[in-house]
């Protein structure tokens, strides 16, 4: 065995006689790519919902729930995936992102959420962590499909400008400071700041805190 | 005994003819469907989204809401009413207040945090659409009743004269 090895070892360390340099870059070129796109083709396919949905506790808990929401169903006809929300479409982040989700077949193996009561004491956890990422990355991936700058605030509710014009220009808060249960049903939300007085609000660091905006006349 | 059955079993076609003639009960609801077939469902009126606050009929009526209030979760474990209604929230949100009414336990006391009683909000408010009501209303408010029975003072008039 010993030797097989280092017979072979001989054969790759020798420079090669027969191909010429040309032919060795172009090989090695392809073969990268080839590997680059099947790469990449196990990662789209890890994107898919049905990708997200093959694990029960992903299907009866959180699909479920986004079935209902505007996100799944509406009157235009436009939808987001999962991966629209939860793995970043650029790519640096996305490796970063699929390094983590490793831990979620940890999970699976060991049955962290396997049942809904588990699911329902684990569940402010983990929707901490995926608020802890999206207030880090400012909302990255609502901004993917919602431009701040592409909003027509003159077509949106009285309510939602005031909020948008106000608070979202400051930088003060985030999307997902305002819209948490966007697509999901919320977990207990007593320890959450904004949801509960006692604890003050997390504000965006360099953000300017403005004044209560004077309420418009109606 | 023969015309004696005859004329009772004629008695009981002749009642049964006679509740056949009577009008149909029908449900508002379902309308003139008959039971077996399904209706078709009425048209889902837009819920408006106006932030116009309506006029309320009497002193106690809870206010329709002038938002829409579409997803919004309202359950033991979050109230979303109360992310821009609570106290503290007003001041960012611009929403109106709850009144002092939503703090009160039943015996009047009023407490720091709102009253469980109070806690599910749409048991009392409702959305404002453009519906058509299912059955008549002839609801009179207060001030047309005085009106209407002359019995209407100004708060000047009720000043009792020194
Ligand atoms: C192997 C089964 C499985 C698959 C497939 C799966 N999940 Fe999960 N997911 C889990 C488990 C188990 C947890 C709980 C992990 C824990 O206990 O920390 C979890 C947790 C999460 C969380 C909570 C946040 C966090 O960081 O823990 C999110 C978000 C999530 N999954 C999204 C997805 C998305 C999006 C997909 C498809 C790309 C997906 N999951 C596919 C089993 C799965
Ligand atoms: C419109 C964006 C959006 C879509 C689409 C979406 N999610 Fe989420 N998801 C969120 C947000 C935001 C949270 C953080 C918790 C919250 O606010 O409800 C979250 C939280 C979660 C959690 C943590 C547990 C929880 O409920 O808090 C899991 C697991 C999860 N998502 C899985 C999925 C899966 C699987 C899909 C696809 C079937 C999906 N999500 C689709 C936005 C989305
Ligand atoms: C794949 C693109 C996509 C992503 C990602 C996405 N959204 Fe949306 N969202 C939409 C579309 C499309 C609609 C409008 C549906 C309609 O009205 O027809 C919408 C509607 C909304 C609405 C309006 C709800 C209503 O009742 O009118 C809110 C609020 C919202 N999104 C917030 C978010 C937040 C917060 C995130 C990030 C967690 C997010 N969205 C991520 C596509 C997306
Ligand atoms: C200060 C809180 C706040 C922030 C930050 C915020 N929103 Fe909103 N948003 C609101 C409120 C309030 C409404 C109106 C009420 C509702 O729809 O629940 C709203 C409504 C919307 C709507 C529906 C518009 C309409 O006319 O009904 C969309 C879409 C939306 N937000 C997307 C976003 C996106 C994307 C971001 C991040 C870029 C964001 N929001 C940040 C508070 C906020
Ligand atoms: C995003 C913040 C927000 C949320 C969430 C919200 N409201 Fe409001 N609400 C407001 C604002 C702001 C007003 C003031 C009028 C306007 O601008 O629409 C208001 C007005 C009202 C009024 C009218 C009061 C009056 O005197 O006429 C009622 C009633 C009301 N809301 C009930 C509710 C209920 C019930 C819920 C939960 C299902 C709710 N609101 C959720 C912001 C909110
Ligand atoms: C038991 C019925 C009931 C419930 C439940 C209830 N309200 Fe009310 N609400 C009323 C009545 C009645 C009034 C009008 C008289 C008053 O102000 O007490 C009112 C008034 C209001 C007003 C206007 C206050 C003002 O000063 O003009 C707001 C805003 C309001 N309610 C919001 C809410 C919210 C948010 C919730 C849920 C957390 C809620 N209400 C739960 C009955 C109710």
């Amino acid at each position: 065995m010993k030797d097989f090895l280092a017979r072979y070892w001989r054969i790759l360390r020798r420079p090669p006689r027969h191909l010429s340099f040309g032919v060795i870059i172009l090989v090695s070129f392809s073969a990268g790519i080839i590997f680059w796109g099947a790469f990449n083709t196990a990662l789209e396919f890890t994107n898919t919902e049905s990708f997200c949905i093959g694990c029960h506790e992903m299907r009866d808990n959180v699909y479920a729930e986004l079935r209902d929401t505007i996100h799944f169903t509406n009157r235009s006809g436009v939808r987001a995936k999962c991966s629209d929300c939860h793995v970043p479409h650029d790519w640096t982040h996305k490796i970063a992102r699929k390094m983590q989700a490793s831990k979620e077949v940890w999970g699976k193996i060991f049955g962290t959420i396997d049942t809904p009561e588990k699911f329902q004491n684990k569940r402010l956890e983990l929707a901490m962590r995926e608020w802890t990422r999206m207030k880090a990355n400012n909302s990255l991936e609502c901004r993917n499909c919602h431009g701040y700058e592409y909003m027509d605030f003159t077509r949106q509710s009285p309510r939602a400008q005031r909020a948008h014009s106000t608070f979202l220009e400051t930088r003060t808060y985030t999307c997902i400071d305002c819209h948490k249960g966007i697509a999901h049903r919320l977990p207990d939300m007593s320890q959450v700041p904004l949801w509960n007085p006692s604890i003050p609000p997390e504000v965006r660091p360099g953000a300017s805190r403005p004044e209560a905006p004077e309420k418009e006349p109606l | 005994m023969k015309p004696w059955r005859n004329l009772l079993l004629f008695g009981i076609a002749f009642s049964a003819a006679a509740l056949a003639q009577q009008p149909r009960l029908v449900d508002p609801l379902r309308g003139q469907t008959p039971l077996a077939e399904e209706p078709r469902p009425p048209v889902l009126y837009n819920t408006e989204n106006k932030d116009l606050r309506r006029e309320r009929a009497y002193t106690m009526q809870p206010p329709t809401i002038p938002h829409k209030i579409d997803g919004y979760q309202l359950d033991k474990r979050a109230n979303r009413c109360l992310f821009c209604h609570n106290r503290d929230r007003i001041g960012e949100t611009q929403a109106i207040p709850l009144s002092i009414t939503h703090y009160m336990d039943r015996d009047g006391n009023v407490r720091a945090a709102i009253s469980p009683r109070r806690y599910f909000c749409t048991t009392c408010h409702v959305v404002q659409t453009e519906a058509r009501p299912l059955v008549d209303n002839d609801f009179l408010d207060v001030d047309t009743v005085l009106k209407r029975t002359g019995g209407a003072r100004t708060p000047a008039e009720r000043i009792p004269a020194q």
